[in-house]
Formats: structure tokens, C-alpha cells, sequence
């Protein structure tokens, strides 16, 4: 199967006033490839991600996300893409249905689609017993893998992971990262931005952004190779002290 | 350098923090001090009992001398001015329907006649009663327009029985209703900036964390409290000052009193509000529900239920006990007290009394429940 | 003993946030307390800090115990809570000057103390705290709780949204402290900021799993682990997964770190199982044991 490009963006550059927070960058991103969107706190990766996910219009270059293009149809954009938050991803006072019912009736799935998905989900998960709770009163783990599935709902092309598993414990990142090999290896693109080095390390490519611009793209082995060091963070590290 | 000194250090240290807070957030400084002002210029020209020249429409049946001398009159005074003039009766409704006219006045036929034969003659006031205040206002005046119409006629005249009704204003003879607003304007103010922002600004030290430090620290949890509240008492009274001031040349408000009462019964309810903010602050945990509880809790009984706008005589008796235990009721009394009729303490010292004992058990209340650690 | 907890409990209604927690921490020692979210590590703090009263158990800082002498605890210890908790509206050098005064005494003072960390953020030092970068931040925070010389510092996970740089430099720094004599206890869920401490408690689920220096604990790890590779991530999860000699399977990074059950393992044995299984492009190898692998097995 020859792999498409399912996100295509050419100097693609965000100014607020004086200040440019994305430097005319230019990638691409693989359909079924888990992509890792790297950078420090205020390196510009949220306001790029803003811009493929189609709640921000660019100043300037050009983006397609699944073939749409992100200036004429961002609201098009909106429906073929899954998006997750570290910050925000399911309402606390809602219950584990109410919530699935919630986000399936958002994203225009029919009531017995909700049904079957709803059914279906929980059992992956496991949360039979707590499908009546609050999710607020769920572990942190479980909230994230649920808050994922959910992003999942409507079978999107791609789904874009806004620092997913910071906090959490070691095994249930390693569940999380399991469901997110999962998702690449049934077709759909995988978009996870972090500022986790270590994170990196399980993608298939990392891009690394420093001051609005992407300074490294590539497989980590291949990046791991071209500094000559033994992780991603000292990759890092090499870039950021120039 | 000696313990004192140290503590006066700290506190100092603390207060000049305060005021960078203050002075660095435009909202604050806004409410501080835009909302005094900006309340009272509103209170004074804007929301207002006076009438001034309002339209009127007369239906004069009678058209003689003594009808036409009344009319005059109320045209020349600067509450009316004579809008329309009717000729029959269906009129009546059709002005009131136009909207314009608020009052219609009718003089029966006959009027001098029977006021010479009987002394008695009768002039009917219809006012629009869809703005009930005006209305009154409207029949009042008229009334007393009237009242001094006869009393020139029945100057020279001697008519042993008749019996002139006079009656007289008093505290505020010209009825001005920014005479009345401005005790409550003061007081809202007062519990507003005292109130509100000590609790703001405390429950903010919560929501960032910073009172977590603080609390880690050898600093003492009434040091805290203490640097917190002083800035806002030191511009409470500058507040308070502000308002008096332009009460006083800008609406000409007698200040009878003494001046000296009124800044300790100022300073007596601020430090009321104060505690009172103090005591929000420590049941609330965001900034958020701090505002919420200081505008639910405070800013509305005072504003309903202070004796402010609504008489608490004419409230329903479970109201008016309710009033007891508002401090800004007792400040309002004192106030009006002072500024208006110019009382001193010895018929204000029940009011005071209170207001001191309200204090008292806050600050307790607000010490007792104050916490020196998380929970 | 610098900071000493016996038996330490504490629950929030119906949840346990610590239980039975007992250890010391030494003089001078740099400690680390390595664990996720929800672990229980900012309530140990907040109860050594004598913001919080435990529930069971005692504590003592600096000699002093964390209920009764409260009070000179607050004198003498530096906290560096989890978030940032300084003055935003506040400029770098009042909100440094702020916190010397309410300790009773002033930058000058202490200036040898902080300089190593201050110089840093002087340049700035009348921007305001709000709008510095996370690591500028963290630098300033750090200043302001060493302002009084404290014998014992709490820092509540200095490094928790922080990019590698200011995580790097950061850790250089408490090395540096730690040279004047100052004893440190870290809260941190990155587990391999573990090996820069000089001994650490992981700790889970309000429970300590383990107490030992980083080396020894890495080395009371029962297994070997090996480091496998596939063309295809998940399938592989799966195999080893299915495969039934197995005795764990975690992704870790680029590998997949598998330890089996037997003693006399042949790696060869399993990448003929998963050839079978249609795999392609197998690697496996040896590889060393992380803290992290460590904390995944006694959480199990």
C-alpha cells in the first residue's frame, strides 16, 4: 500500500503583530503514521497545531489536512479529525455514558451509532462497572484512555494528541501508548505534540520546533544517529544550545 | 535591629505589595475608584424622584378668571409645561394614549362661582399611573402649587374658619431625592471596596498558591490579614472622602453634623465591611465564588433591604426584622443622621452601638474561622 | 536525621492519599520522591510543611516536629510548590525583595546563597513574573524560597511542564545547593530524574514501593530485560503478548522492553515464534534496567 500524505503544510506561518509564533514551516504526515510534534512551552507547537486542526487561519503558506485545504474548509477539517487535551477532554460531572452520548451527538453520530459505540467502547475499556459514574471520580489513567476513545468516536482520519499522558503512571502510559499503536496500525494518522522528550521515542517521526521554526524531522533512530547521542532529550538539548 | 522593627519591616514590606497589586490591575482600579464616582453622578442627575417640566394637558370647563390665574401659575412653574389643551371629555384618553401628556388637569364648571358661593371648588388631577412615582410626584406638586394660590387670595380676605392645610418638608424641603441617595451610594460604595475587594484579593492569594508560601513562612497569619485589609482602608476613606466632597459641591448637600462623627462612623462601617470581607474570604476558596458570595450575600440586602431605596416601613414585618441584622441599615440612619439633620451621637449612639457590635463578632468570627493551614 | 516521617497516614473523605508512609532523609542528602499524579507526594509535602495535619503518624523537620513546633518549622524550612506561586503582577526583583522582607531580612544578606541561580534572571529582573519563560520562572521561584537560607528545602516538582534545558540546568543547580549543606527533598513523576538524586522512595498510589539509592534499587530488579523490535509495533505488543512464557511487555520507546518467566531463556526460541507469526526485520537484545522498568515491576 503506498502511503498518502494526510497532512501537507508549505511555509506555513502565523504572526501575531510584531511576533511571529510559526516561522514558515513546511512537513508532512503520513496516513497511519504516528507523528511526534515536538518543542518547548511557547516553541509555537499549539498555535501550529491550531492552524491544521482549523480553529486558527494562517498569516501566511499553505496547509492541507485530509485533503481539505485548512483557508476554504477548516469547518470540514473539524469533521474528519479527533482531538484530545491533556487540559480538557470530558466533563467531570457527566457520567461515562452521558459523556460518550455527549461527544457522539457533537460530532452528528445518529442515536443508534451511540448506542453501538457506546456498548462497544466500554467494553474495550473495561469500565462496565463505572459506566453509570461521574468521570470525574475516575483515576487520571482511565479519564485519558477514555478521553481517547471518545476523540475516536466518529472515526476520524486523523486524531491530534495535545500532551496526552503527562502525569500519569508508567504502565497506564504504556496502555495509552498501546491503544495509540493500535489506532496507526487500523489506518488512522496519529498527531501527538509534547514537550516530553521521552515521549518521542515511540514515534515513527519527530519534527522538533524551536522558536516557530521546525529545526529536526526525521525517525528518532535516524535523529538519535545525526547528534551522535543516546536519547531524544540529549537531541534536544544539542538543538536547543545551537 | 529589634523584633518591632523587624515586624514593622515586614508589614511595611507587605503593604507595599498590596498597593502594586492594586495599582497594577485596571479593574481594581476601576471599582476603586471609577465606580464611586461614575455611581454617584448617577444617582444624582439620572435616577432621580424630581419632575421637571413634564407635560400636561388641561381640560378647563369653567374658563374664567380664577381658572385662568391657577393655570398660569402651573404653567410658570418649572415642573409643568402646558402640552395641550382639551375641549371635551373623549379627549382625555386620546392624550393619554399619544404618551406624551402625563397629567391632565380639570377644572369643573363653574369654579370661581362655586368657590366664592361655597368656598369650595373642585379640580380634578388625572395623572398616568403606569409610572406610579411620578405620578405622585405629579399630584403633590400640583397640590402644593394649589395650597399657595389660596393663601395669596386669602391674604386680604378674612374668613375666621377656614382652615389652610400647610404642610411642610422638612430635612429636605426641596425634595431632592439626591439628598436621599447619597448616604445609600456611600454606603454601597463602602461595603463594595471594602467588602468585595478585601475578599477578592485574599481569595486570590489562594487561587495562585502564593498563600501556601505565605503560610510557610514566619510571617503571622493576622500579619497577613492585617497588611491585606489596610490598603483598602486607606482607600475606603479617600473613597469616602471623594463622595462627600462632591456631594457637597456638585449637588450642594448640607453636611449638618459634625464632621468629625461622620468620619469615625465612616471608618466604623469600613472596618465592618472589611471584616465581613475577611469572612467571605475565609469560606471561599476562588476568587469566583468570593465575588459571587460578596454580591449575593452583601451588595443586595443592601440595596433591597438598607432602608436605601425601599422604606423598611413599608416592608412586610419579616423583611423588616430581617433589615436588623444589615449593617449598612444602621450606617444609612446614621448617615442620614448627620448629613441631613444634623444629630450627634447622643441620638445616634444605639446606631453606633450596633454597628460596633456587628463588628466585633465578625472580626471574631472571621479570626476563629481563619485557617493557619490548608483545610 | 534532617527530616524524619514515622508512620504517616492521611485520608481526604473517601480517599487515601497516604498510607503508613515511613522514611528519613539525611543531612545534606538530596532526596528524591519519584512518582505519578496522585501519588500522595504534594500531601506528604503540604504535611511537612505543617500545612496539613496528618490523619496518623508523626513527622519531624529539622528537629522540629511538624505539629508542635509549627512555627519554627516556617521559620526554617523553603517550599517550591507544584505550581507557580509567585506574584505575577510583580516584577522578578520586588517579588524577591517581597519574600526577603517577609522573612525579616534582605537580598543582600543572602546574595551568596542565590547568586549562582539569580545572575541568571537579573537581566530581567524588572520584567514581571507573569511574562518570563517556564524556566525563568522556575529559576525565580527557586530564589525566593532559598532567600532565608533554609536548612531543609521542599521543592513539589520543580521540573513538571519544563523544557529539557531548564530541566537540565535546574538539577545543576540543586547539585549545587546541595554543596552549601542544604538538605533537599524533590517530588518528581519523571523517573529518570531518579538517578540524580542521592536516594529516592518511588512512590504510587499513596504507598512507598521501594527506598534505596537509584543504583541499588536498579539492581534488585529480578529479571533481565531484553529490548525487541519488530516492522510492526502493535502486532508485535500482540505476539509477545499472546506468547506465553512471558512475564512482562511494555513499549519503551522504540523497543519494546519483554521479560520472560523462565531462567533459562533463549531469545532465539522467541524470535522463531514471532516469525512464525508473519513478523519481519526481529531484533532483540539485552538491555540495561531503568528505574522506570524497576517502578513498573513492584507496581504491578
Amino acid at each position: 500500500m503506498k502511503k498518502t500524505n494526510i497532512i501537507q503544510a508549505k511555509n506555513l506561518t502565523k504572526k501575531f503583530g510584531d511576533f511571529t509564533a510559526v516561522n514558515a514551516i513546511t512537513f508532512e504526515v503520513k496516513q497511519g503514521e504516528i507523528f511526534g510534534f515536538l518543542g518547548a512551552n511557547g516553541a509555537g507547537k499549539t498555535t501550529a497545531m491550531k492552524m491544521l486542526i482549523g480553529i486558527s487561519t494562517p498569516t501566511s503558506g499553505e496547509a492541507e489536512v485530509a485533503g481539505l485545504d485548512v483557508y476554504k474548509n477548516p469547518e470540514g477539517i473539524k469533521k474528519s479529525i479527533g482531538y484530545m487535551s491533556q487540559k480538557f477532554a470530558l466533563y467531570d460531572d457527566l457520567t461515562v455514558k452521558e459523556n460518550i452520548t455527549f461527544f457522539g451527538g457533537i460530532y452528528g453520530l445518529s442515536r443508534q451509532q451511540i448506542k453501538e459505540k457506546s456498548t462497544l467502547l466500554i467494553n474495550e475499556l473495561g469500565l462496565q462497572k463505572v459506566a453509570g459514574e461521574l468521570v470525574g471520580s475516575l483515576p487520571l489513567g482511565w479519564k485519558q484512555k477514555l478521553a481517547f476513545s471518545v476523540a475516536l468516536l466518529h472515526d476520524p482520519k486523523i486524531i491530534f494528541l495535545d500532551e496526552p499522558t503527562g502525569g500519569v503512571d508508567p504502565i497506564t502510559r504504556r496502555q495509552f501508548w498501546e491503544m495509540i499503536y493500535k489506532t496507526a496500525y487500523e489506518g488512522t494518522t496519529v498527531f501527538v505534540t509534547t514537550h516530553y522528550m521521552d515521549e518521542a521515542e515511540y514515534c515513527n517521526r519527530v519534527s522538533i520546533m524551536v522558536d516557530g521554526k521546525i529545526e529536526a524531522l526525521d525517525t528518532p533512530k535516524k535523529l538519535k544517529e545525526q547528534f551522535n547521542v543516546a536519547s531524544m532529550n540529549d537531541v534536544f538539548l544539542k538543538l536547543a544550545r545551537g | 535591629m529589634g523584633r518591632v522593627g523587624d515586624r514593622m519591616k515586614r508589614f511595611k514590606g507587605f503593604i507595599r505589595k498590596e498597593f502594586y497589586h492594586i495599582f497594577r490591575d485596571k479593574r481594581s482600579l476601576f471599582i476603586l475608584f471609577g465606580m464611586p464616582i461614575a455611581q454617584i453622578m448617577l444617582f444624582g442627575f439620572a435616577i432621580t424622584n424630581e419632575i421637571n417640566n413634564v407635560d400636561i394637558a388641561i381640560f378647563d370647563k369653567a374658563k374664567d378668571a380664577t381658572t385662568q390665574e391657577i393655570i398660569a401659575k402651573i404653567v410658570a412653574s418649572s415642573y409643568f409645561s402646558n402640552n395641550e389643551t382639551i375641549k371635551n371629555e373623549s379627549e382625555i384618553a386620546a392624550v393619554f394614549k399619544k404618551g406624551k401628556v402625563k397629567a391632565v388637569l380639570i377644572f369643573e364648571k363653574d369654579f370661581s362661582k362655586n368657590l366664592i358661593r361655597d368656598n369650595k371648588a373642585t379640580l380634578q388631577i388625572i395623572t398616568d399611573a403606569t409610572d406610579p412615582n411620578t405620578a405622585n410626584t405629579i399630584s403633590n406638586y400640583t397640590n402644593s402649587i394649589l395650597q399657595k394660590y389660596q393663601q395669596e387670595v386669602n391674604k386680604d380676605i378674612q374668613i375666621a374658619y377656614q382652615i389652610i392645610p400647610q404642610t411642610k418638608m422638612i430635612y429636605n424641603p426641596e425634595l431632592k431625592s439626591v439628598f436621599m441617595f447619597v448616604p445609600g451610594v456611600m454606603t454601597i460604595i463602602l461595603m463594595l471596596v471594602s467588602a468585595m475587594m478585601t475578599s477578592i484579593s485574599i481569595t486570590r492569594e489562594k487561587e495562585l498558591g502564593t498563600m501556601e508560601i505565605l503560610l510557610v513562612s514566619p510571617i503571622k497569619p493576622f500579619q497577613v490579614i492585617i497588611g491585606k485589609v489596610f490598603p483598602y482602608i486607606f482607600l475606603s476613606v479617600i473613597n469616602a472622602i471623594v463622595i462627600v466632597l462632591l456631594s457637597i459641591f456638585i449637588f450642594k448637600m448640607p453636611v449638618e453634623g459634625s464632621l468629625f462623627l461622620l468620619a469615625f462612623e465612616s471608618i466604623l462601617f469600613i472596618i465592618n465591611a472589611l471584616s465581613l470581607g475577611i469572612l467571605i474570604s475565609t469560606i471561599s476558596k476562588t476568587q469566583q465564588t468570593a465575588m459571587m458570595i460578596s454580591l449575593m450575600g452583601l451588595m443586595l440586602p443592601v440595596i433591597l433591604l438598607s432602608g436605601f431605596i425601599f422604606p423598611i416601613t413599608s416592608m412586610p414585618l419579616p423583611l423588616q426584622i430581617i433589615s436588623n441584622i444589615i449593617p449598612a441599615k444602621w450606617f444609612i440612619i446614621i448617615l442620614k443622621g448627620i448629613m441631613l439633620k444634623g444629630v450627634g451621637i447622643t441620638l445616634l449612639w444605639k446606631e453606633t452601638l450596633v454597628l460596633i457590635g456587628m463588628t466585633v463578632f465578625f472580626i471574631g468570627l472571621s479570626i476563629k474561622k481563619y485557617k493557619i493551614r490548608l483545610e | 536525621m534532617s527530616i524524619s516521617i514515622q508512620h504517616i497516614s492521611k485520608s481526604y473523605e473517601d480517599v487515601t492519599a497516604l498510607k503508613d508512609i515511613s522514611f528519613e532523609v539525611k543531612e545534606g542528602e538530596l532526596f528524591g520522591l519519584i512518582g505519578p499524579d496522585g501519588a500522595g507526594k504534594t500531601t506528604l509535602f503540604r504535611i511537612l510543611t505543617t500545612l496539613l495535619f496528618a490523619d496518623e503518624g508523626t513527622a519531624t523537620v529539622a528537629g522540629y516536629d511538624v505539629v508542635d513546633n509549627y512555627k519554627d518549622i516556617r521559620n526554617h524550612v523553603g517550599y517550591m510548590p507544584g505550581r507557580f506561586s509567585l506574584y505575577q503582577d510583580l516584577t522578578v526583583e520586588e517579588n524577591l525583595t517581597f519574600f526577603a522582607t517577609i522573612f525579616g531580612t534582605t537580598i543582600e544578606e543572602n546574595y551568596d546563597l542565590i547568586k549562582d541561580i539569580y545572575v541568571q534572571i537579573e537581566p530581567f529582573k524588572n520584567r514581571r513574573a507573569g511574562k518570563l519563560s517556564g524556566g525563568m520562572k522556575q529559576k525565580l521561584a527557586l530564589s525566593c524560597a532559598l532567600i532565608h537560607k533554609p536548612n531543609v528545602l521542599f521543592l513539589d516538582e520543580p521540573t513538571t511542564g519544563v523544557d529539557p534545558v531548564s530541566r537540565k540546568e535546574f538539577w545543576e543547580m540543586l547539585k549545587r545547593l546541595q554543596k552549601k549543606g542544604i538538605t533537599m527533598l524533590v517530588s518528581t513523576p519523571y523517573m529518570d530524574e531518579a538517578a540524580l538524586c542521592d536516594r529516592i522512595a518511588l512512590i504510587q498510589d499513596g504507598a512507598i514501593l521501594e527506598i534505596d539509592t537509584p543504583q541499588e534499587i536498579i539492581k534488585h530488579y529480578p529479571k533481565k530485560i531484553y529490548d525487541i523490535k519488530a516492522n510492526n509495533m502493535y502486532e508485535l505488543i500482540l505476539y509477545l503478548n499472546e506468547y506465553q512464557y512471558n512475564h512482562s511487555v511494555y513499549p519503551f520507546g522504540e523497543f519494546i522492553h519483554y521479560t520472560d518467566k523462565r531462567d533459562d531463556f533463549n531469545p532465539d526460541e522467541l524470535v522463531q515464534f514471532l516469525k512464525d507469526k508473519g513478523l519481519e526485520n526481529i531484533t532483540i537484545q539485552p538491555t540495561a534496567t531503568t528505574i522506570e522498568d524497576t517502578f513498573m515491576e513492584l507496581a504491578r
